[in-house]
């Protein structure tokens, strides 16, 4: 197996060193994937089982938890109202940035820089700062304990980094075709619609994917705004179903296995998309 | 349907063009911009500055003897002589250990990938895997491995090492070391990614040059690759440095709810206490701009030695 290496490995690291690196990261990879593996294998046993071994997969794996969980936790529910929470969150949060970001990039006014600026550092405050002017807000517009309250603080929480991302794609494409249409007569929205969008289908999705990611997995707002047992998302929802049910280990990885997978499906789809909204920010 | 009508213009509109080049590239009315900006800047006005303007106001509020409110610095004074906010400070401090700590080892990881050996693809994915776990998942699947008859007490006993097993979220000593080792867990896949892609765009002349110069592994990256890695390394440190103030409690929450005690206690989970369990939002806000004023102080300094190196290259 490690006979075989590609030629830049070859000129430089001695055998040793290849042994020793493939150690050290299937060691590394190990740590970082037992939790995940943990969770899949916990989920699928009964509590006998769980407690003869952590280590082993299931010899008899049971659907018993899930069933369990679903009865018991209202997780479903919880899972819809993420669901919802973040398809409204990153739809409107993009629509809005798309727009914003156009102007910013294609657009010469007077404060352009100090506004683009001014929106790029916002993406520094924490969340926490906001909380209670935001609590005490929604109280009083009665918002509290409905979706609406965090999907109208979700958006104006990643507008940020959506329009840092897509006024820098922006700025790199070539305006001599949109010129060509402006002179067509296309309106400047008409521009954006049809020439810009479907040729920006890279940083919209990098965009999507990495707030999607931030909406579904976000904690502290929704718990805070959300206190119902209804309105609950489902991250939020499985601190709470943790609290309940702590000494069942098999059905609260069950729950915890279950807000994982939408997650873990849109890595797989969208994996080069989170990476490069991730390694964007450092061009900075 | 007007396309007809309106090519005719277009020879008219270039010529224009040609005279004013710069200004209409893309013509628009003055005031298109501010309406483009519009949905966002009403979403940013309600999410950020409304609760910024709020902040202090509200920090600044005390109620009066007479009945009604008054304005003054009781909160910020309680806040300063408050052991849990002392305590809180303190915490997020010892969390910043974890930023060098969590920069050597994505350093490491990803000079290990650098070489592309077979499989790295594998070993980057997995390395990257928790990630993109929920904090609360993470935090949640952590409570059992350091549990008393979790993996890592067992895994301890197996080889020998009994006497090191512990109760890793309930010993007061240890309870902040643990959350830090969860932290480490989940944000390395992000360095290590982000390190490995500015890696890939090194040209890799030099380092052939130092290789057939003799120079050895370690030089190699010690004195080519790192210092071309600068300005990506100083951006993760910077973020980290950030999440350690003010991304830590969710947590915080899901694995120790601050204790024991007020061992684990941070200023997020401070804040949010102060707000909604004791009914304080005066001084939660009065901690929430001291939190902002450092978080923008660091951004500053950050600001100021960046321009001032860019300053010296030029």
């Amino acid at each position: 197996m490690a006979t075989t290496r590609s030629s830049r490995e070859s000129k430089g690291t001695p055998k040793l060193g290849a042994i020793l690196s493939h150690a050290v990261l299937i060691a590394i990879s190990i740590v970082a994937l037992y939790p995940i593996y943990y969770m899949v294998i916990t989920a699928f046993k009964n509590r006998k089982e769980y407690l003869s071994s952590q280590f082993l997969p299931p010899l008899h794996p049971t659907l018993q938890n899930l069933r369990e969980a679903i009865a018991q936790g209202e997780l479903l529910h919880w899972m819809l109202n993420s669901v919802i929470v973040t398809a409204v969150s990153v739809l409107v949060a993009t629509a809005a940035a798309v727009l914003a970001a156009y102007a910013l990039a294609r657009m010469r006014f007077p404060g352009r820089d100090a506004i683009l600026s001014g929106i790029v550092s916002l993406m520094v405050v924490p969340p926490v700062v906001l909380l209670v002017p935001l609590f005490l807000l929604m109280v009083q517009v009665r918002l509290i304990n409905t979706l609406p309250s965090v999907i109208v603080v979700y958006v104006g929480l990643t507008i940020p980094l959506s329009v840092y991302l897509l006024t820098n794609f922006f700025r790199a494409l070539p305006y001599e075709i949109e010129e060509a249409a402006r002179i067509d007569g296309c309106s400047p929205l008409g521009v954006l619609w049809r020439i810009v969008l479907p040729l920006s289908a890279p940083a919209l999705l990098t965009s999507i994917v990495v707030n999607a990611f931030w909406v579904w997995n976000e904690l502290l707002i929704a718990l805070v705004f959300l206190q119902s047992n209804e309105s609950r998302t489902l991250v939020a929802g499985l601190t709470l179903f943790q609290g309940q049910f702590k000494v069942d280990e098999p059905l609260v990885m069950t729950g915890a296995l279950i807000a994982t997978i939408p997650m873990l499906l849109l890595y797989l789809f969208g994996a080069r998309f989170f990476i490069r909204g991730l390694v964007a920010g450092s061009g900075k | 349907m007007t396309r007809a009508s309106t090519s005719e213009k277009g020879p008219a509109a270039r010529d224009q063009g040609r005279e004013r080049p710069k200004k209409s590239r893309l013509r628009h009315a003055p005031w298109t911009p501010y309406l483009y900006l519009l949905p966002a800047a009403a979403f940013i006005v309600l999410a950020f500055i409304y609760p910024l303007v709020e902040i202090v106001r509200t920090s600044l509020q005390v109620p009066a003897v007479t009945g009604g409110t008054t304005f003054g610095f009781t909160n910020y004074k309680f806040m300063l002589t408050d052991p849990a906010f002392r305590q809180a400070v303190l915490h997020n401090l010892i969390l910043l250990l974890s930023v060098p700590i969590m920069t050597a080892l994505a350093l490491l990881f990803s000079l290990l990938l650098w070489e592309q050996m077979r499989g790295w693809k594998w070993y980057r994915a997995f390395i990257f895997t928790p990630y993109i776990l929920a904090i609360p998942v993470v935090g949640i699947t952590f409570i059992y491995l350091y549990s008393a008859d979790g993996i890592v007490n067992t895994a301890l006993e197996a080889s020998g090492l009994g006497f090191l097993t512990r109760d890793w979220l309930g010993d007061p000593k240890l309870v902040l070391p643990s959350i830090m080792s969860v932290i480490i867990y989940r944000e390395l896949g992000f360095g290590t990614v982000l390190f490995l892609a500015r890696m890939m765009s090194i040209p890799t002349d030099q380092l052939d040059a130092a290789k057939t110069e003799g120079a050895n592994w370690f030089q190699v990256h010690r004195y080519v690759t790192i210092p071309q890695m600068r300005s990506v390394i100083e951006f993760f440190v910077v973020v980290e440095i950030i999440t350690m103030f003010s991304w830590v409690f969710a947590y915080v929450y899901t694995m120790t709810k601050g204790g024991p005690g007020f061992s684990s206690i941070i200023l997020e989970f401070y804040i949010w206490q102060n707000a909604f369990e004791f009914q304080a939002p005066g001084i939660a806000s009065a901690v929430a701009v001291v939190l902002m004023v450092a978080i923008s102080g660091l951004i500053f300094l950050q600001v100021r030695v960046r321009s001032d190196e860019s300053g010296d290259d030029a």
